[in-house]
């Protein structure tokens, strides 16, 4: 018999009970009505557990950091019941040759039927000798366990983006998953790190699902990267209104008014941050004060600094935003105006004398 | 042809000698022009002030709404600035010749690499006359046809695509323009474009009402009553 989920829940002393509490618990998350609870109870008794192989390259850890937070303890125990019986790198409890085996074993075992998650990415440069895993270059490593996964999921700005080791000048060739994986459908989950929550829901729509969440163009799922933080930002009706903070720690900095003109990236910043929000939902950057920094947007350390909201644009040499440029192409335009009609009346004046002289016209 | 010979045909048009006077811009597209300098004034003081707003206001939040309003008339005018240009396409097909200057550039007319010399060349006061031009004259044509057509494509792109934004996924505004975001790199960098573009009408607009006066008082041909009443009248 072919052991789905809830046999392994049991296994690991979940009870019934804790188990419908997740069901419905995760239908809500999800933005599911509840007559959802019952599918999802269903699916995870029915259906045969679908395998999570996490794979780490170039990253810092942070995504698996957060995803290990993640608010509720029964989400918690449950997504990490289902999930470390596999391979996870720095959750597993098997090391060396005998973590190997097991990855290919699960890869011979489930082909064509288990979930890879990536967190990290590979460097291309060197061919790829700037991350080694197992005494093989990581790209290896994940185009092959790719090639006979049922769908990717791209944690984190790193596999999503690139996030910091890509930034320029990319020394070691950093490159987003997507570039590398081909014909796999490929779901990413930037920010730096993602909400532990919006992790945990993705992970368990997938599993429960058995389908891929609904992607936006950037393939983002819609349910959690639908919106912008400035969408949702408590601190909104401060900017409608035209109340900013002007300067850190001034009058309006305590009066918690809007953070536009400190730099905030909420405005053009896809994230759940401001809905969900951090830490078991205490608070998020801006509700501390800080603006967003745009962390889970494509190549969001190079998009200039975190403290302008008109930026630099990098193309116009090193400190140049469209207002030094447009402005200067403006002023230029103008200045060249002045100095043309004076050169022009000039001209006129000399004519018309010319004209009084010969008695023309 | 060669470029003598198409400065003599263009030096001896009939249609242009002396005190003659031409019906040139139909009704729509003087309308249009006046509108569209209206809407280009509005968006650009309104976006620049989104994208650097002005002191912070006092008082409880929901008693202001400074910001709303400004958005709001950028908006507003963004959308009869894009509705203008889409009737404004229109007119090109149905209307006269001249109406569909702004949108096709000449490029393999001799004649008319010859008229862009020229005027440079008056612009630089090394000729004594400009030719005279029922239309735009070349140079000016050029110009129109970037910082006008080709701007204006550009910022009704990066403008809707910047509103599916608020106006959210599946919206129409989505559906049609939001490809522009990821293309363009992100958000913040097509707020950048939409930013430069603004720009790039500023200074062109500064330059187009100079041209205008200076054509006006220079050339041997009317300029910005013509633009009113539609009739260009030549001189000597
Ligand atoms: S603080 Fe940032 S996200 Fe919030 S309203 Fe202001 S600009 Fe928007
Ligand atoms: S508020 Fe912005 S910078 Fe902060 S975590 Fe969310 S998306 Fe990232």
């Amino acid at each position: 018999m072919t052991e789905t989920f809830y046999d392994v829940l049991r296994r690991q002393g979940i009870s019934r009970r804790s188990f419908l509490k997740f069901c419905s618990l995760t239908a809500t998350s999800l933005g599911l009505d509840s007559s959802y609870a019952a599918e999802i109870a269903k699916a995870m008794e029915t259906k045969p557990r679908t395998p999570v192989i996490w794979l780490e390259g170039l990253e810092c850890t942070c995504c698996s950091e957060s995803f290990i937070r993640s608010a509720h303890p029964l989400t918690k125990d449950v997504v990490l019941s289902m999930m470390s019986l596999d391979y996870h790198v720095t959750l597993m409890a098997a090391a060396g040759h005998q973590a190997e085996k097991q990855l290919e074993e699960i890869k011979k075992k489930y082909k064509g039927n288990y979930i890879l998650a990536v967190e990290g990415n590979p460097p291309l440069n060197e061919d790829g000798m700037f991350c080694i895993e197992g005494g093989r270059p990581f790209v290896e490593i994940l185009k092959e366990t790719a090639a006979d996964a049922k769908a990717v999921i791209a944690w984190g700005a790193c596999a999503s983006y690139g996030c910091v080791q890509a930034a320029k000048p990319n020394p070691t060739r950093a490159t987003p998953i997507d570039k590398v994986i081909s014909g796999k459908p490929i779901v990413k989950v930037p920010g730096c790190p993602p909400i532990a929550e919006v992790m945990t829901g993705v992970v368990t729509y997938m599993l429960t699902f058995d389908r891929i969440p609904e992607l936006d163009r950037q393939g983002r799922p819609k349910m959690f990267y639908g919106q912008r933080i400035h969408d949702k930002c408590y601190r909104r009706p401060h900017f409608d209104a035209g109340q900013f903070v002007e300067q850190w720690d001034d009058e309006n900095a305590r009066k918690g008014y809007c953070l536009y003109k400190m730099g905030c990236k909420g405005p053009t910043t896809y994230n759940a941050c401001s809905t969900v929000r951090w830490n078991d939902g205490v608070s998020f950057p801006i509700q501390s004060g800080h603006g967003c920094i745009g962390c889970s947007e494509e190549g969001f350390w190079d998009k200039g600094s975190f403290y302008d909201r008109v930026t630099d644009i990098k193309q116009f040499g090193v400190e140049s935003n469209a207002d030094k440029v447009g402005g200067t192409a403006a002023a230029v335009a103008g200045a060249a105006v002045a100095v043309h009609a004076a050169a022009s009346a000039l001209k006129k004046a000399k004519k018309s004398d010319n004209d009084k002289v010969t008695g023309g016209n | 042809m060669n470029l003598n010979t198409a400065a003599a045909e263009l030096e001896n048009d009939p249609e242009t000698a002396a005190g003659k006077t031409v019906y040139v811009y139909e009704g729509p597209v003087r309308l249009w022009h006046w509108i569209n300098a209206l809407c280009i004034v509005v968006l650009s003081v309104t976006g620049y002030l989104i994208g650097s707003p002005l002191p912070s206001v006092s008082g409880e939040a929901s008693a202001n709404f400074l910001m709303g309003y400004i958005r709001f008339a950028h908006f507003a005018a963004a959308y009869i600035f894009a509705i203008g240009f889409m009737v404004r396409i229109y007119w090109a097909i149905v209307g006269n010749h001249h109406a569909r200057q702004l949108f096709m550039l000449p490029i393999t007319d001799p004649k008319w690499w010859a008229g862009i010399v020229r005027e440079i060349r008056w612009y630089l006061f090394l000729e004594k006359q400009p030719y005279k031009y029922v239309g735009h004259n070349p140079l000016a044509h050029l110009f129109m046809f970037l910082f006008v057509t080709v701007a204006a494509v550009l910022m009704i792109f990066t403008g809707f695509a910047l509103y599916s934004e608020g106006a959210g996924l599946g919206s129409w505004q989505d559906r049609l323009f939001g490809w522009v975001i990821p293309m363009l790199g992100g958000s913040q960098a097509t707020h950048s474009w939409h930013h430069l573009g603004m720009w790039g009408i500023v200074t062109f607009v500064i330059l187009h009402v100079y041209a205008a006066v200076r054509e006006d008082i220079m050339s041997r041909q009317t300029m910005i009553s013509t633009m009113i009443s539609g009739q260009r009248t030549f001189r000597e």
